[in-house]
């Protein structure tokens, strides 16, 4: 992958575990990414099981959690990321309508 | 204490285990504490005291039964707490430094937040168990947790998701406590109490009449005994304190001991050896009447005897009644000063009653007094109704007596009636009623004092009249004559008219015994004579009596030698027998 520019959405996938929720999460954010951000995001997936104390750093609650850390501002967009629409608004990638 | 869960078919036999929140009183009410290993709800409007109360049973949990703890806060950050607690001496950072425990903020924006689908709550889960992992934590508070319902727009979700944490809590086997906002018709906006069903708890703070006072009850605890009343708590420098006055008894033992009055002839009245030790004393009486100089006596012949003594004034500041009692000769001064005797001064309307009860409660509690005056209780009259006030002092003296303290409680009465109605409410509480009346009679008042009761003992069922003298109170014996009772010059002029006719009797007296001796001489002057005169003829008598005797012996001698010198025959038996036997 290239190295992050400006325009690089920095995501982070949190998880519980590797659950039906979770995996159908991923497939979802993978190809949401695909159809809209080509060559411009970076996705790590952090499981909660292994790594519990990373909980609390990013305020997570719900899983799974997609943290858009970069550009700011922080967005947290919870739930298996199955409305598009809403994930594309939460990304800042289409204006609220 | 991991499982701390009773199954259900060993309820009835198995006692739940109790896990203490170090909250003075609370424990005592909740039959040792809240249930171990189960949740617990706190419940209460904003500013009640929710948030102090789950921290109290948190850094108890740490510093005192080795139990550490997570404290979850939906609201305030960690710094936030621990600087808003930091004025009750709760030194969180050093707990968290210590691994006795983890503050965790939980915050929502729902600005933040976009929700695109399914989703649960393990994240808070996690988060939670690794926080008690981390430290091995045996209690957890969420604070509030009806917050998420604020962050997140989902509310089914929400709701199972609160179900299954609750659950998940038991089964970790934690003491959680959860507190809520006091809802509209039900204890929690959220109706949390559906999910938390072991222990619910409701914290109240009401303002009345300006004044404002805390109360707490337990308004279920599954599987537990617990007082049911409705507790006054206070929040002070010392913390968070539950008032369990309610819970008590008519339990306590009753002392046979006696201890003075301060006033000897008092003591005369109440069986000659005062009141009883640990019974309460009520002396009511007018303004002026001498109710605190009754006090002060008892005060002061408490601490010659080295006992400790507590005094709640309400109506003067100590230094005044120093200096009221130094002029009747009383140097309570000397008693404050080697730490014997205590004053608490406070204006009746600085707090409702029960924080009055409360302050009272703790100041007792600190001091552990064997004595402890109220004076007056009729000015607590100005902040409550009397039905309260009743109950209050009837819950204080209830306390006193479980802790055997000797209670003397002084009561305003005002106008002719002597009776007033704190007086009728409170009296049947106390042991011993003094009550000190005024005695008006030919343009004077004058003070009396009688016993009205004093259970338990033989008293005294007269009237003493009541002095206020620079030594401090004398009581007289009035005059009670046909003309009824007499006091003050009345009495003093009656005194005199009977000493008067006491002289008087006491003249006549001397003048019939010297008339009885004048007699008895008299007397003995004629025995004597008389002795004499009869001596002197008894004398006379007896050389008579002897010439006779002598004359007729002789005159028999002289026969018998007639008849000897005739040389006759002893004719007569006389003469022949004599012969014979010759």
């Amino acid at each position: 992958m290239a190295v992050p520019s400006a325009e690089t959405q920095i995501l982070r996938l949190y998880i519980a575990g590797q659950t039906p929720r979770s995996i159908k999460a991923f497939a979802n954010l993978k190809k949401i990414c695909e159809d809209h951000l080509i060559g411009k995001y970076q996705i790590e997936v952090i499981d909660l099981i292994q790594n519990p104390q990373l909980a609390a750093g990013d305020q997570i609650l719900a899983v799974p959690t997609l943290v858009r850390r970069l550009p700011e501002p922080v967005r947290r967009i919870i739930g298996d990321l199955s409305h598009t629409d809403r994930v594309l608004v939460g990304l800042d990638i289409r204006p609220a309508s | 204490m991991a499982i701390a869960e009773t199954p259900g078919h060993h309820s009835r036999i198995v006692q739940l285990s109790k896990s203490p929140t170090g909250i003075d009183g609370f424990d005592q009410v909740a039959g040792g504490g809240l249930p171990a290993g189960r949740p617990t709800l706190v419940c209460g409007g904003a500013g009640c005291g929710k948030t102090l109360f789950a921290i109290s049973f948190l850094v108890h949990g740490a510093t005192r039964f080795d139990e550490p703890g997570v404290f979850m806060s939906f609201e305030e950050s960690g710094d936030e707490l621990a600087q808003n607690v930091a004025s009750l001496g709760f030194d969180l950072p050093g707990l968290v430094e210590k691994k006795k425990l983890v503050l965790d903020h939980v915050k929502i924006e729902r600005r933040e937040i976009e929700e695109t689908g399914d989703y649960d709550l393990e994240g808070l889960f996690v988060r939670l168990g690794y926080a008690i992992d981390s430290i091995g934590a045996r209690r957890v508070v969420l604070d509030t947790i009806e917050s998420l319902f604020a962050g997140l727009a989902n509310q089914s979700i929400l709701r199972a998701e609160l179900r299954r944490l609750f659950r998940w809590l038991k089964d970790r086997g934690v003491t959680a406590m959860i507190t809520g906002e006091r809802g509209e018709g039900t204890l929690t906006r959220q109706g949390l109490e559906e999910y938390v069903s072991d222990a619910v708890i409701v914290l109240d703070h009401r303002v009345t009449e300006q004044i404002s006072t805390r109360r707490l009850r337990i308004v279920k605890y599954r599987g537990s005994a617990h007082g049911t009343n409705e507790y006054p708590f206070l929040i002070d420098e010392d913390g968070l304190s539950v008032l369990p006055v309610t819970s008590i008894g008519l339990t306590h033992d009753a002392s046979s001991e006696r201890i003075s009055t301060g006033v000897a002839r008092l003591d005369m009245m109440l069986g000659g050896r005062g009141y009883f030790r640990g019974s309460t004393i009520l002396v009511s009486g007018t303004a002026g009447a001498g109710k605190s100089s009754l006090a002060a006596h008892f005060l002061d012949a408490a601490c010659r005897r080295g006992e400790r003594c507590l005094a709640f004034v309400f109506e003067e500041s100590p230094q005044q009644v120093v200096r009221n009692m130094r002029s009747i000769g009383i140097d309570l001064q000397r008693w404050v000063e080697r730490g014997l005797l205590e004053f608490h001064a406070a204006r009746p309307s600085l707090h409702g009653l029960e924080m009055h009860l409360s302050r009272m409660h703790r100041a007792i509690d600190r001091f552990q007094p064997s004595v402890v005056v109220l004076d007056p209780v009729s000015s607590l009259l100005r902040v409550a109704q009397p039905t309260d006030v009743q109950a209050t002092l009837t819950r204080l003296v209830d306390y006193l007596k479980l802790q055997g303290i000797t209670a003397l409680l002084t009561s305003l009465t005002h106008g002719r009636t002597e009776h007033e109605q704190t007086d009728v409410a409170i009296s049947s509480i106390v042991d011993t009623w003094l009550l000190l009346i005024a005695l008006e009679l030919s343009g004077e008042r004058n003070r009396g004092l009688y016993v009205l009761k004093s259970r338990g003992m033989d008293h005294s069922n007269q009237i003493r009249e009541f002095l206020l003298t620079d030594r401090g109170v004398e009581l007289v014996d009035v005059y009670a004559g046909p003309s009824g009772v007499l006091t003050g010059s009345a009495r003093l002029t009656q005194e005199a008219q009977e000493r008067a006719a006491a002289l008087a009797q006491e003249h006549e007296l001397e003048r019939k015994e010297r008339t009885l001796t004048r007699l008895r001489a008299a007397f003995e002057a004629e025995l004597a004579s008389l002795r004499a005169k009869f001596e002197a003829e008894q004398a006379d008598l007896a050389i008579e009596i002897d010439e006779h005797r002598s004359r007729a012996t002789r005159l028999r001698a002289d026969q018998h030698d007639i008849a000897e010198s005739r040389g006759g025959d002893a004719t007569s038996d006389n003469g022949r027998n004599t012969r014979v036997r010759d």
